[in-house]
């Protein structure tokens, strides 16, 4: 069956509309997109959609109670939930820089988390 | 008591003020001092652990904390002097500011200039009056951030918010994904106060429902909130009541709205615009006070950090300018007047001499949601040029360069008019 | 049961705790007993607060004859327990419209009451002493005598005060039953233990006849009463310089528009009967007639500046009076109920009045030697100069970290508003101890931290800090915990 999605893209602050005419997993066309980023983002949400997940781990020693992370590249957005269990389960020693990888290759994506602030171990 | 004399004094030390002092300091400033009332620079970044911050000063897409770090690690490596902890209690319009922290005690700043960038505050269930009782469980969107992502609290489980604005959508997949059952977003307008992708990602991802033209009309609950009724609204915002129905809820979160933080600015006879909150500021962000400027949320609230950057570093490089050597101010100010659909637009007046400045960012807001439109600027009434976009949204502030070979090709302008008319037939 | 006090007083609102402070002068063993976590938090915490000058009063009731005398009182004891009061007087506007006869008979009624000072005012002094009072107005009764107060803070200055001569106060303690024997009071049965007493002071406001009930009278019956509030920030621009009234009519007292003490603005109340002793809601409609009857007497008024709505229950006896009296079917037992409007005006003179009883009763009462009669001054930095405030800080580095902005509170103000006695255990008791969250961002900055020094001080888990009442909780989870425990659940 031929189905009809509008998104609005976000790959860049324009926003374009883009309209997707599909039928279960294959593309038949996308219109409306300003630039090729619009077509990929297009194509993805419908087949697959990927996400950032930014979240927070907890910290041992730290200054704070909790580090701000999030994954390096977008994973797929039915792994969001069992990516926070993976992470809530954790504890992570301070000091901690940002950028540090806390977790490799989360659920087999490819992706890591990493820290996206410093945070010292407690004074 | 601590009697200093600094240079440049910035009240706040978050995005706006790290991009303020950070320029001030480029521009040959170097006795700078930020006071901030937190326990760490950043400002309201730090809570902002989800991503979309950078886009256009970075071309990169940072989280909150990614962005704040980098203006940290720029103030840090010139030696600005920071004072974390430190609040500020009084701004005089003859520029001394009053502050006070445990290891100084009370601080007597005599400055040059003063950069205000307090930010803001977020508007409250009793402001609103919203009906009912007054249980535990009722928070504004922002404290509820903070609990979940600095002090690791979830506040509750069973969720209802008030208010699409992005603080707002924001919290709904925060709170979703830390476990909470978030049963509905209600926002009183027939449209999202928020960016686009934050309805996408915050609330379509995770099928939490959007109900657009809904209030919440009543808080239930002794001691613990227990429910909430929300209810339709008509053309005019008033519920309906036969619309009224309970959600089961433990957890009330609120994003109605950011009110400019300027008690401070008020201490020091600055003036402020109704339509923004804030202080009425030239193109150097300087308000009607001598070398006191104020740029960030305390200026106008912003949507994206970018813009606030933009516009500290402004607020910034005219603070050092006007240390320097003062400002020469020309014979005739212009004012900028929002026109049809617009609902603010900063800056209020343009009054400084050009100097090798290359173009004015004027910054504005659609009153309402429109498609297709032309922005147009006027000068004096005639018309000077236009730009076309795709849409206009309240949520999503928008930046019209105006360019300063055009106001050269002018004599005297008193008044330039911006207006945002959608196009006709489209 | 161990010890045996001679008097337990039940509930610790204003009455209860001005009953404590008068009867802690003498050589007795006095029990304050207060079912929440806090004193105040009943009707002494929602009202309009004032003290009235008692033109308004009926000569002919309890009620008549207590109010000028607490008035009149207030003035030293505000002064020794270090109580916010100011006397800025008060006015019975009539409009055009009105039925300004009543306004002659508020007159006649004070004299009676003898009541000081009054006056007759007319047009051209209103504009001048209200400037933006209706230009409506025809004339008014101006009585100096009126003033405001902060009545959670006189009661919690009258409890801190009978502490320091001596008695005791409990809070989360409720009384479950009043033991008798032999027709007389020998205690009571609470959820915290039992205690003995050879007498009971029954201050209980709004369940003021359930606890009557206990010892077999029936003949006192509290009927809830909501009054609806808005309350504004420190609104500058709107500067109300008197606790103004309409005139009333039949039915209702009508709206007020008064400064509080600290300084903001109130409008209300509503008068509406209510089915439930916990019915605290405002409403739609509530709020609407405060906020048009205070738009009739000051027509400038608008909703921008509100930073609060908020209503309390009126404990109205159906006798419309105070009841204060000692039971006559058992011995030892004293009534103080049915303490509405002018109840916190008359506070001192309740307490006086319940002495009385008391010692008719047969309580002996010699007076102690030493007794401690006033207050020292809590530190307030949201009144101190910047001066004041750089000296404090000298002194102690505690003050000089402001956990509240809006206000102006130190760390070290709501680390003692915790630890002095009958010390705050709430986030709201916090609150009306330093005035931390009350300002115009309500708690959104100061928060997270007046949890955090409670936690602290307290050594409770944050998770554990409440708002005001039992199940007030703030925080339900630790974060990660929560997700832990549906991942657990799904499992």
């Amino acid at each position: 069956m031929i189905e009809t999605k509008t998104l609005t893209c976000v790959a860049c602050p324009k926003g374009c509309e883009v309209t997707v005419e599909y039928e279960g997993d294959e593309i038949i066309e996308i219109k409306g997109n300003a630039c090729p980023q619009g077509q990929s983002y297009a194509e993805e949400e419908i087949v697959a959609p990927t996400r950032i997940l930014p979240t927070t781990i907890r910290v041992k020693n730290g200054a704070l109670a909790l580090c701000p992370v999030k994954t390096t590249k977008q994973i797929p957005l039915e792994n969001m939930f069992e990516a926070m269990e993976i992470i809530g389960s954790k504890e992570i020693e301070a000091p901690i820089k940002m950028g540090d990888i806390l977790i490799e290759n989360i659920l087999d994506t490819g992706a890591d988390i990493v820290a996206t602030r410093d945070m010292p171990a407690k004074i | 008591m601590l009697n200093v004399k600094k240079d440049l004094v910035v009240i706040g030390g978050g995005p706006a003020g790290l991009a303020a002092a950070k320029k001030a300091y480029d521009e040959g400033i170097k006795d700078v001092m930020i006071l901030e009332r937190d326990f760490e620079l950043g400002g309201i970044l730090p809570q902002c652990i989800h991503n979309g911050f950078g886009l256009h000063h970075f071309k990169e897409e940072l989280t909150g904390p990614e962005y704040a770090q980098r203006f940290i690690n720029d103030v840090e490596e010139r030696n600005i002097e920071i004072k974390l902890d430190t609040m500020v209690l009084d701004v005089t319009k003859d520029k001394k500011v009053y502050a006070m922290n445990k290891e100084e005690g009370f601080l007597e700043i005599e400055a040059k200039a003063v950069v205000l960038a307090m930010g803001c505050r977020e508007r409250t269930a009793g402001a609103i009056g919203i009906p009912g009782t007054r249980p535990a469980g009722v928070i504004t969107a922002g404290t509820a951030q903070r609990y979940t992502n600095i002090e690791g609290f979830v506040p509750g489980d069973e969720v209802v918010i008030l208010g699409s604005g992005d603080i707002g959508l924001i919290m709904a997949r925060r709170m979703k994904l830390e476990g909470a059952d978030v049963k509905a977003v209600c926002e009183l307008l027939p449209y999202t106060g928020g960016l686009t992708r934050n309805v996408v990602q915050c609330l379509e991802d995770y099928d939490i429902p959007l109900m657009l033209n809904h209030t919440v009309t009543a808080i239930k609950g002794e001691g613990r909130l227990e429910a909430v009724e929300i209810s339709e609204v008509d053309e005019n915002m008033k519920p309906i009541p036969e619309t009224a129905k309970t959600i089961k809820a433990d957890t009330l979160l609120l994003s109605v709205g950011l009110i400019p933080e300027n008690e401070l600015s008020k201490k020091a006879d600055v003036v402020l615009d109704d339509r923004t909150g804030g202080p009425i500021v030239n193109e150097g962000r300087e308000t009607n006070i001598e070398g006191i400027f104020a740029c960030g949320n305390v200026l106008h609230v912003h949507d994206l950090v970018d813009w606030v950057t933009e516009e500290s570093q402004i607020a910034g490089a005219h603070a050092a300018k006007y240390i320097k050597e003062k400002f020469e101010k020309t014979e005739k100010c212009a004012e900028i007047k929002a026109g049809e659909n617009v609902s603010y637009v900063i800056p209020q007046k343009i009054e400084l001499e050009a100097g090798d400045r290359k173009r004015i960012p004027l910054y504005m807001r659609v009153s309402t949601p429109l498609t297709a439109v032309d922005i147009n600027l006027y000068a004096d009434g005639e018309k000077l040029y236009s730009f076309s976009e795709p849409f206009a949204k309240p949520g999503e502030m928008i930046s019209v360069p105006l360019a300063q070979k055009t106001l050269d090709d002018l004599d005297n302008v008193n008044e330039i008019k911006v207006d945002i008319i959608e196009k006709e037939g489209e | 049961m161990n010890k045996k006090y001679d008097v337990i007083i039940i509930g610790a609102g204003i009455s209860g705790c001005a009953v404590a402070w008068k009867l802690a002068r003498y050589n007795l063993d006095i029990l304050l007993l207060e079912k929440e976590a806090d004193v105040a938090t009943g009707t002494t915490k929602a009202n309009t607060a004032i003290m009235h000058a008692g033109y308004n009063a009926d000569p002919n009731k309890l009620k008549g004859r207590l109010n000028v005398k607490g008035n009149e009182e207030i003035r030293e004891v505000s002064k020794k327990l270090n109580i916010p009061y100011e006397e800025i007087g008060s006015l019975v506007v009539g409009l055009e419209g009105d039925d300004l006869s009543v306004i002659d008979e508020l007159y006649q009624k004070g004299l009676k009451n003898n009541v000081k000072n009054m006056e007759i005012v007319d047009r051209d002094w209103l504009f001048e002493h209200e400037p933006h009072i209706s230009r409506d107005a025809v004339k008014a009764l101006w009585a100096p005598t009126a003033g405001v107060i902060t009545p959670w803070e006189a009661a919690l200055a009258m409890a801190q005060n009978a502490v320091a001569n001596g008695a005791e106060v409990k809070l989360e303690t409720a009384v479950e039953d009043v033991i008798t024997e032999d027709g007389k009071v020998v205690g009571v049965k609470t959820n915290q233990g039992d205690f003995a007493a050879d007498y009971v002071v029954n201050a209980a406001g709004l369940y003021a006849d359930e606890i009557a009930k206990m010892v077999g009278i029936e003949k006192i019956n509290i009927t809830p009463r909501k009054g609806e509030y808005y309350i504004y920030d420190h609104a500058k621009d709107f500067a109300v310089n008197h606790v103004v009234f309409p005139v009333p009519t039949p039915i209702s007292k009508g709206i007020v528009v008064t400064p509080t003490v600290e300084n903001n603005l109130l409008i209300g109340p509503t008068s509406h009967n209510v089915e439930s002793k916990t019915d605290l809601a405002t409403t739609r409609e509530g709020l609407k007639e405060v906020y048009n009857g205070a738009k009739k007497l000051y027509p400038e008024l608008d909703l921008r500046d509100t930073i609060r709505v908020f209503a309390g229950l009126r404990a109205a006896d159906d006798t419309e009076d105070f009841v204060i009296e000692a039971a006559e079917n058992v011995k030892g037992f004293v009534n103080v109920a049915g303490i509405q409007s002018p109840g916190l005006a008359s506070s001192t003179a309740i307490a006086g009045y319940t002495l009385d009883i008391l010692r008719d009763e047969g309580l002996a009462l010699s007076e102690k030697k030493n007794v401690i009669e006033t207050r020292e001054e809590p530190v307030r930095f949201y009144e101190m100069t910047n001066k004041e405030r750089a000296k404090m800080v000298d002194q102690n580095k505690d003050y000089g970290q402001i956990i509240c902005r809006c206000e102006t509170v130190s760390y070290k103000e709501i680390v003692d508003a915790i630890n002095s006695p009958v010390g705050a255990r709430t986030v709201n008791a916090v609150k009306r101890r330093t005035r931390a969250g009350a300002g115009r961002c309500q708690g959104g900055f100061c928060g997270p931290r007046v949890v955090d020094i409670i936690a602290q001080e307290l050594g409770i888990d944050p998770t554990q800090v409440k708002q005001e009442e039992v199940n007030s909780q703030i925080l339900e989870y630790k974060i990660k915990e929560l997700l832990g425990s549906k991942v657990m659940n799904n499992a």
